[in-house]
């Protein structure tokens, strides 16, 4: 039994202009322990996803759909059932790890407040484990680190705090939405080090969201491409970079720089935009972007198997041998 | 920290320095003096007088004189209130408008920041916007209008208290402190709301949502603290305003407080007067403005006043 089983999954926001469609009928299965990368440009609905997965869409946000954790359904669940998941059994990371943690209150406090609350334990127990879990993640010093307040603090330090205090419940599923993007290069290596280990030594399942492919390369067992709020492709890692099924994700493994090839001296881009999320594209929505569209692309593809695993939402039989050079 | 408040306490003495500076001539520049009547005196008691209060000194000296009073404590003899002197006037009247203005702003405090934060939990609903145009309309409503629709409503029809009058007990300060204290209680609540709404769109509080705390600890462990910094700030010279007293409150309940001396000493030309009140409104807004940063300090970690800076 798969640990989260999201089914047609859609996410919209009324705004001034008009409902956006963040998330269109997305579904997909993750497995216990299992690490999943959610890979997409800015604003294909992955932190949206992710967001509504927790139950922490903005105001103006609305889910439908299916999020199945452990047969339970998340969507609609009371505030009060939800605030026994998140956090214990769920628990999230997010993008810039200062500005996530509160300025005003200790280290210390923030670890421990989530001991006491989904534990029970005593806070002389809770800053017993947090102590022990900072150790984890590698932080030195945990005893003055648990005094001290975020701006005290590095980005990369607060982002393994970030981390520590996810993982305190040891919770089935951690949602890490770009937890490196704001960080320094070498402290991002760091971090994605730490989550590799960690995923490997626990039973954590972990749903990486990231526009960073080497980041999925070197952390998660299959990937999933979004785009303009639908499944592009899914694949295990080593397939999606292999052999790429659809025109987008070729497009995007295309346009990470490589030093191993000739330079041209002109970095590889998908040329033109996501689409506007305020309609929903009718037909396959990468089309208008598309080298090889052609008119069956005027109808959505469905998401079809095309190999052990691997799927995706495409007219085309096969891509097209040798992308031609830009 | 007490190498902070000793550099504040040293630079609250050129303030009050300036302030006594700026008030002393001020006065003397409106034209008339404390003497002048509809009558005129005659020369030889107008001689008299001004010999007595020193107003025949040349006005530098009588500013010298005046500051060497000040640093003694003696804020001089009333020139109005004949026998009284003016610390007389302020140890009598001070006690008073204390005590109303403290409880008026504890009042606006209890009431206002729960207000405000409720409000802000229901953003753009009925609820929201019902309690704020209330507060607009108890900013708007001046004190003159509130106080005797209170004592036409509380001591007239119903006859629960009484309409004026002063001495210190519970039934005599009910009015005049519910009329301080709602103008204040609406401010307060507006930027308590206003502050909360801001606060509880920051990752941070995303972040405890997602710890799985229920939303009563959200707001009072994580939204509170920075919620009510706009709150502190607005209160320091808010504080020294409401505990100077109101000229209005006082005359409609006839209370003897300080907030009259305010008018009554400078259209009476009442120099000493004057100048003893300005300078305890501005003893009290320095003293209300250091405390702001001391509690600001204890709210906030980031801000620490000491030279040694809370580094790694």
């Amino acid at each position: 039994m798969a640990l989260l089983e999201v089914r047609d999954l859609s996410v919209s926001f009324s705004t001034p202009d008009g409902v956006v469609h963040a998330v269109n009928g997305l579904s997909f299965d993750l497995e216990p322990g299992e690490t999943l990368g959610l890979v997409g440009e800015s604003g294909s609905g992955k932190t949206q996803t992710a967001l509504a997965l927790m139950g922490l869409l903005a105001d103006n946000g609305r889910a439908s759909g299916s999020v199945k954790f452990r047969d339970q359904e998340l969507l609609g669940m009371s505030s009060r059932e939800l605030t026994r998941v998140r956090g214990s059994k769920i628990s999230m990371i997010f993008q810039d790890p200062i500005s996530s943690l509160n300025p005003y209150l200790s280290i210390g406090d923030q670890l421990i407040e989530v001991l006491t609350h989904h534990r029970s334990l005593k806070r002389k127990a809770a800053r017993e484990r947090a102590v022990e879990m900072l150790e984890r993640v590698r932080i030195g010093d945990p005893l003055a680190r648990m005094r001290q307040f975020p701006h005290e603090l590095s980005g990369g330090m607060c982002q393994r705090i970030m981390i520590a205090m996810g993982l305190l419940c040891q919770p089935d599923l951690l949602i890490a939405d770009e937890p490196t993007t704001a960080l320094d290069v070498t402290v991002q290596s760091q971090i994605n080090a730490l989550m590799g280990e960690l995923s490997e030594k626990s039973s954590t399942a972990i749903l990486l969201i990231t526009h960073d492919l080497g980041v999925v390369a070197g952390l998660c067992d299959r990937v999933m491409v979004m785009y303009a709020g639908q499944e592009m492709e899914m694949a295990p890692v080593v397939t999606l970079f292999a052999e790429p099924a659809h025109p987008y994700t070729e497009g995007l493994l295309n346009s990470v720089p490589r030093l191993d090839r000739a330079r041209s001296g002109i970095l590889n881009a998908i040329p033109g935009n996501p689409p506007n999320l305020l309609q929903v594209p009718a037909g396959c929505p990468f089309s208008a972007r598309c080298r090889h569209a052609w008119e069956a692309c005027r109808e959505r593809p469905a998401f079809a198997e095309v190999g052990p695993d691997h799927y995706k939402r495409c007219h085309l039989e096969r891509l097209p041998e040798a992308p031609p050079e830009t | 920290m007490l190498n902070y408040s000793l550099k504040r306490l040293a630079s609250a003495i050129p303030t009050l320095f300036l302030l006594i500076t700026f008030a002393f001539f001020l006065i003397r520049i409106a034209p008339g003096g404390p003497f002048d009547g509809e009558r005129a005196l005659p020369p030889d008691i107008e001689a008299n007088l001004a010999a007595k209060y020193h107003l025949d000194e040349p006005l530098p000296m009588q500013y010298l004189r005046y500051l060497w009073q000040i640093v003694r404590l003696d804020f001089g003899p009333s020139f109005h209130y004949l026998d009284w002197t003016v610390n007389d006037l302020i140890a009598q009247g001070a006690p008073v408008s204390f005590t109303l203005g403290g409880l008026a702003l504890l009042l606006a405090l209890a009431i206002g920041i729960p207000i405000g934060a409720w409000a802000a939990l229901r953003q753009n609903r009925p609820g929201d916007y019902a309690v704020m145009s209330i507060a607009m309309v108890g900013i708007s409503i001046p004190n003159f209008v509130v106080a005797p629709l209170l004592i036409l409503l509380f001591a007239i029809s119903l006859g629960w208290l009484p309409a004026g009058g002063w001495e210190f007990s519970p039934s005599r300060m009910v009015l005049p402190v519910i009329t301080l204290a709602l103008p204040m209680i609406a401010y307060i609540a507006r930027i308590t709301r206003g502050s909360m709404i801001e606060v509880l769109r920051s990752s941070f509080i995303r972040t405890a949502r997602a710890k799985g705390l229920p939303e009563k600890e959200i707001l009072f462990n994580h939204a509170l603290k920075p919620a009510l910094l706009p709150v502190i700030s607005y209160l320091g010279p808010a504080a020294a305003g409401i505990l100077t007293g109101s000229v209005v409150v006082e005359r409609i309940f006839t209370i003897p407080g300080i907030g009259s001396y305010f008018v009554q000493g400078a259209l009476n030309r009442d120099y000493t007067l004057v100048m003893g009140v300005v300078i305890l409104y501005g003893i009290l807004i320095i003293l209300f403005n250091y405390l702001v940063d001391l509690i600001y300090a204890w709210l906030d970690p980031r801000i620490r006043y000491d030279d040694q800076e809370a580094g790694a």
